[in-house]
Formats: structure tokens, C-alpha cells, sequence
């Protein structure tokens, strides 16, 4: 892991961030690199924060500490104007889709290109189609957001995320809770777009198994700290008691089975 | 989607009503078509007592309102209450016009009658009428009443 | 003991920090509306929601209360012989006092709780997140043409309500009593003055119109983003909107009306 600050081939460098969430350290002092071109996972844990990393990247939180460097740029110290710039260049994709209620698919995914660009009518309409295409949506344009499966939103939430080209996708476990046609369907297609558009891909997720099949680089954090890192192969064979536990998902280990609790048999029998 | 012409036209429709409702208000709930003009001309009468008259307390003519009290002040030399009006320019005054101050009805507000006398000079703005009646108080009255009786 | 003190100083200073949060979040929305102008559709579609679908309640609401007004007030001025000025009786309390009040009450009851749940459930799936990553200001997008509306909307509301007030005083008072048609209209005209009456009044909805949009905005805003902190923010906003229409009602009224 390179630990100096290569802006051609790292699109993100974040420096010795700390975040804290009321009394809780989110973040104890990371750095992390995302290279460019790559499909780049943050795993760990539910609750330690991986949703909380990606808005301190798109600038929606602040940091204690640190900084983050997106793109030769300093997030945090941005004006409000440069930093919307910058987040056109960013696409995120939630976890629930988050996609607009009152709108369906075709103006969900139309958007960012009405708001941010000036092209006519029938451009935006093409570009849409063909976004909604590549996820394979285009016959379900018309449909309102509430009429859509999970993993359909999530596929039209895609399509919007990359509707202005970004060169950069941020997706927030983007595997949880799907049925198995719709994981591998997903799988394809981040995988797919990434290298079609040579995007940037940081996938935040918990899922071992699918993050693991196509990512090219994975960062395990826990409690505040980077615990593990490297590439699939290296992370399987790392010498780290917790990430096995983690990777393998066994029931004890480093994280213990029993919530801590009194004597079994004291307790059973009330002596 | 809502369909976006129903929309319109519905927004259009509560807009427009919203507007007559004010429109309604102004004109047939209030006394705006009655004062459309408003020029006038001021005129001040001498009163030993203006009793309850106020600020916006109706000037009429024969019954029929001409203008408005705008001021009432004491005369520092006289001690007398120096009410003025504002009449509205249509209508022209003698100069011996006389200025009463009236109850209208039992528990009414006061106003100003002006009774038109017979000069042929018109009284110009800020004009002084000379001839007055004060507002009637009623302790007063019921004093001279008891007084003329216990006299008798 | 010292706990129920710690506790008040803590509410105490959270609803100063959530005035200035609020006040805050008036000036982001203000600037905003200038963002509105350009925008014509977004204000449409607002004015939809808020003001026409309003139209119903506050249009039965207003002559119903101008009915029973017409009929309580009969009965209290026949004692006084004096049934002819019920026309202006309607008509001054309707449009001093409970066509501004009571429409903005409704308005609160109805379109101001359904925006905050619009925004705070906007909140709660993560939708203004989103508008915010895709650089689309959810102020501008969302909140202000919702504020505008809301401010628009309601002084033609209370205007609808009074105007239909008087009507139905008039449908009890003239068409069932017997109250002479004429009186009614013409005590009414003398009575009311524009300035006086018909305008406090407008300024008066004006206000209200203003701080109910706040209100509701703001509760929906910042409301916790869970089911329960969405219902909770509603139910606050209704009643936060409910004390501050009638503190505003009395400030203004002394104002307006107390040199009287």
C-alpha cells in the first residue's frame, strides 16, 4: 500500500481523518487511497460508519480532523458553487435508491440532465434511454417509483447516478437485502460499467462474498481503524484473527458468540 | 403525474376565485365604493364640548356622509375643542353653516350634522365655521333635569 | 431536584439552538425564492397541492361558521333590538378576526402537517440526501416553491372564507330570520372600513400564512428521520403552527386595532 499521495493514479486520498459522532469516534485517524480505474470496497461491520465515510468524501460531512482530497481537490475547503461542481462529477448510488417519489423512472433518471446541462428535449431523451438501456430498464420508463422491485430501483438509481458521465460512483451497500437474480444482476453491471466508462467504483458493503468477486482492492475497517488491506487473494491469507472471522463469517472468534453475561450455570440456577 | 393541464387550469381557477373573494370584500363588505375620491379640503368649528366625538367620525349633510373628522385639539387660549374635518371636495358649504354634534341612535357614535345656512360666499379651505352646538352630555342633562324639578 | 433543573436548562437551550436553526434555514429558503422565479412549473405544482386542495375544507369550513355566526348572532342582538346590524356583525368578526384565524388554523391542520410529512419522509429515504449529491439544491428545488406557495395561497384562502361567511350569515340571517336584505348589506358597508378592516385582515393572513409555512417547512426538515420523528414532527407542527397563529393574531390586533 502506498502511503504518498499519487494524484494521477489515486482519485481519492483520504489523510489521517477522525470523525466523531457525538462521544463516538466514527473515525480514528484513516488514510486511505482509492486508485482510479478500480473497483475499490471499504467492508466492515454494520454501524462502523462506512455510509458515514462516503458523505465525508461528497462533502455532506465535515471532518474533526484530516482531509480529503477528491480529484486534486480539497473537499472541505471548497466553496459551495466549486463543490457542487465537483459532485457532478461524483455519482452516488443509496441504499434505498432514493429516487424521487413524485417522478417516474424516465424523469428521475432526466434530472441531473435537466438541472445541470442545456440540452434540448430530445437529446435529454436519448441519453436517458440509452442510461436506462445499459441497466436494462428502458421498457420500464414510465413506471413511478413505488411500482418498482427494490432491485429495479436500485438499477434505475444507477442509471441516474451515471446520467452526467461522472468519473467517479459511490455505492452504499448496494447488495443488501437482494434476491440472488437481482445480486448477480447488479454484480454484472457495476463491473460492466465500470470498465465500459472507466469509472471509479467504491463500493461500501458487508457482503464478503459478491464485494469480493469483483473488487480490486478492499479496505476492512472496524471501530475507527483500518484493520486489513489489500486485494482479495492477499486479504483471504492475512494474518489477522478479526478479518477471518469477518471474511469467513464465523459465529465466534475475535467478536464473540455470547453477549457478555454472568456465570451460565450461577445464572440458570439463581445461586 | 398529475395530469399538468387539469393542474393549470385548476390553479388558475382557486387563484381567481381567491381574487373575486378579496374583490367581493372590498366592494360589497366595505365602504371603498363610497370614498373612491379623495380629495377634500379641510374646515375646523369651535366646540365648548366635543363630548365623544373621535378621529374618523362621520361630517354629513342633511344625513348624507360629506367628509370626516381629522383632528380634535384644544384651543390654548379659549379652552375650547377645535375639531377639524376633511370634506370631500364635491360638495361646497356656506360660510354661515352651523356644526352640531349628534348621538346617532340611542347608544350610537357621535357625529357632526352640518346644517347649510343662507349665505350666498362659499367657505373656503381652512375655513373656520362660527356657529356651533355642542355634544349633549348626559350627566349634565339629567343634572338640569332633577335641578328644574326639585326647583319647581 | 437539581435534575428537573438540568433538564429545563437543556430544553431550554435546545429551543433557542432550533430557533436559530429555523431562523437559519427562513434566510436559506429567502435568498431561494429568487431561484423560484425562473421555475413558474414547480410553483404551479405547489400551489396544486396546497392551495386548491385546501379549497374544499376552508370553503365548507367558512359557511358554516358564517351560518352559525348569522344564527347566534341574531339571537343575541334580537335581546338588543337589534337584529339589522347582523350584517355587520358577520361581517366584522369574519373579516377581522375568523377568516384570517380560523382559515390559517384549517390551513395549518391541513396543508402545512402534509408538508412536513412530504419533507420529512423526503428526509427519511434519503431523497434530499440525494438531490444534494447530484448537486441540486433541495432548498431551491423543493422547499421555496413550497414556502411561496403556502404564503400565496393563504390570504386568498381567508378571503374565500370570510367572503363565504357572510354569505351563509346571510343565508340564515336574511333568508331563514327574516333579517331585512338591505340592513344586512348596508349597516355592513357603513360599518366596515377597507383600510381598517378588509386590509388588517389580509396583512394579518399575509403574516400567518408566513409563519405556517415556516413552521411546517422547518418541522419537516428537521424532523428525526424515522416513522416515529416524521409523526412527531407533524404533530408539532400543528400545534407549534396553532399557538403562534393565535400569539401573532393577538400582537397583531392590539396593533391594528387598539388605538381605536
Amino acid at each position: 500500500m502506498n502511503n504518498s499521495v499519487d494524484s494521477d493514479t489515486d482519485i481519492v486520498s483520504i489523510q489521517n481523518l477522525s470523525f466523531s459522532r457525538g462521544d463516538r469516534k466514527i473515525f480514528n485517524d484513516i488514510s486511505l487511497t482509492i486508485p482510479r480505474g478500480k473497483i475499490t470496497a471499504i467492508m466492515g461491520p454494520s454501524g462502523t460508519g462506512k455510509t458515514t465515510l462516503l458523505k465525508l468524501i461528497g462533502g455532506q460531512l465535515y471532518p474533526d480532523q484530516g482531509s480529503v482530497i477528491v480529484d486534486k481537490k480539497n473537499v472541505h475547503q471548497l466553496k459551495r458553487s466549486d463543490l457542487y461542481t465537483l459532485r457532478k462529477r461524483m455519482g452516488m448510488l443509496f441504499q434505498s435508491g432514493a429516487l424521487l417519489t413524485d417522478l417516474n423512472v424516465f424523469d428521475n433518471v432526466a434530472l441531473p440532465l435537466k438541472e445541470h446541462t442545456t440540452l434540448s428535449d430530445s437529446m435529454i431523451r436519448s441519453l436517458v434511454l440509452l442510461k436506462l438501456h445499459a441497466v436494462g430498464l428502458r421498457g420500464a420508463r414510465d413506471l413511478m417509483p413505488n411500482e418498482l422491485s427494490g432491485g429495479m430501483a436500485r438499477r434505475v438509481a444507477l442509471a441516474r447516478a451515471i446520467a452526467l458521465d461522472p468519473t467517479m460512483i459511490m455505492y452504499d451497500e448496494p447488495f443488501t437485502g437482494q434476491d440472488p437474480i437481482s445480486l448477480g444482476t447488479l454484480v454484472k453491471l457495476i463491473k460492466e460499467l465500470n470498465n465500459a466508462l472507466g469509472l471509479t467504483s467504491i463500493i461500501v458493503s458487508h457482503d464478503v462474498e459478491e464485494t469480493s468477486s469483483i473488487a480490486d482492492y478492499i479496505y476492512i475497517l472496524s471501530e475507527g481503524k483500518i484493520v486489513g488491506q489489500g486485494t482479495p487473494e492477499q486479504i483471504k491469507t492475512l494474518d489477522s484473527e478479526w478479518v477471518q472471522q469477518f471474511m469467513k463469517g464465523d459465529a465466534d472468534g475475535p467478536v464473540h458468540f455470547h453477549y457478555p453475561a454472568e456465570n451460565y450455570h450461577k445464572d440458570l440456577f439463581e445461586i | 403525474m398529475q395530469n399538468t393541464r387539469t393542474q393549470d387550469t385548476l390553479v388558475g381557477l382557486f387563484v381567481a376565485c381567491g381574487i373575486a373573494a378579496l374583490f367581493f370584500m372590498a366592494m360589497q363588505i366595505s365602504n371603498l365604493s363610497a370614498f373612491s375620491n379623495n380629495k377634500t379640503y379641510l374646515i375646523s368649528a369651535h366646540f365648548e364640548n366635543s363630548g365623544g366625538l373621535k378621529i374618523k367620525s362621520p361630517v354629513s349633510v342633511a344625513g348624507v356622509r360629506i367628509g370626516r373628522v381629522s383632528n380634535i385639539s384644544i384651543d390654548k387660549d379659549s379652552y375650547e375643542s377645535i375639531v377639524e374635518m376633511q370634506i370631500n371636495t364635491q360638495y361646497s358649504l356656506p360660510d354661515d353653516t352651523s356644526a352640531s354634534i349628534y348621538t346617532a341612535g340611542l347608544l350610537g357614535e357621535q357625529y357632526i350634522s352640518l346644517e347649510p345656512g343662507g349665505s350666498e360666499d362659499f367657505i373656503q379651505a381652512n375655513g373656520v365655521l362660527d356657529l356651533t352646538q355642542s355634544a349633549i352630555v348626559l350627566e349634565q342633562v339629567i343634572g338640569q333635569f332633577l335641578f328644574d324639578k326639585a326647583a319647581e | 431536584m437539581t435534575q428537573f433543573f438540568e433538564h429545563l436548562g437543556n430544553k431550554t437551550l435546545s429551543s433557542f439552538a432550533k430557533l436559530g436553526r429555523s431562523s437559519f434555514f427562513l434566510i436559506q429558503i429567502l435568498t431561494a425564492t429568487v431561484s423560484v422565479i425562473p421555475r413558474p412549473r414547480l410553483l404551479i405544482n405547489q400551489l396544486f397541492s396546497v392551495g386548491v386542495l385546501s379549497f374544499l375544507i376552508i370553503t365548507i369550513s367558512g359557511l358554516f361558521v358564517g351560518m352559525v355566526l348569522g344564527l347566534q348572532g341574531f339571537y343575541i342582538l334580537s335581546d338588543f333590538g337589534a337584529e339589522e346590524t347582523l350584517g355587520v356583525m358577520v361581517a366584522a368578526s369574519l373579516v377581522r378576526e375568523l377568516g384570517p384565524v380560523v382559515a390559517a388554523l384549517l390551513f395549518a391542520g391541513r396543508a402545512g402537517s402534509a408538508l412536513t410529512a412530504e419533507i420529512g419522509l423526503m428526509k427519511a429515504t434519503e431523497q434530499l440526501s440525494g438531490m444534494e449529491m447530484m448537486a441540486i439544491d433541495p432548498i431551491k428545488r423543493i422547499i421555496a416553491p413550497r414556502f411561496l406557495a403556502g404564503f400565496m395561497s393563504m390570504p386568498l384562502l381567508a378571503a374565500l372564507f370570510s367572503s363565504i361567511g357572510v354569505l351563509g350569515g346571510h343565508m340564515v340571517g336574511v333568508g331563514m330570520l327574516g333579517v331585512d336584505d338591505g340592513s344586512y348589506w348596508s349597516q355592513m358597508q357603513a360599518g366596515l372600513d377597507f383600510y381598517d378592516d378588509i386590509v388588517n385582515g389580509v396583512i394579518k393572513s399575509i403574516v400567518f400564512g408566513f409563519a405556517v409555512s415556516w413552521i411546517s417547512l422547518f418541522e419537516g426538515y428537521d424532523a428525526i428521520p424515522t416513522s416515529e420523528g416524521v409523526s412527531r414532527a407533524t404533530t408539532r407542527t400543528v400545534v407549534n403552527s396553532a399557538f403562534t397563529i393565535l400569539g401573532l393574531d393577538f400582537i397583531l390586533t392590539a396593533l391594528m386595532f387598539g388605538d381605536i
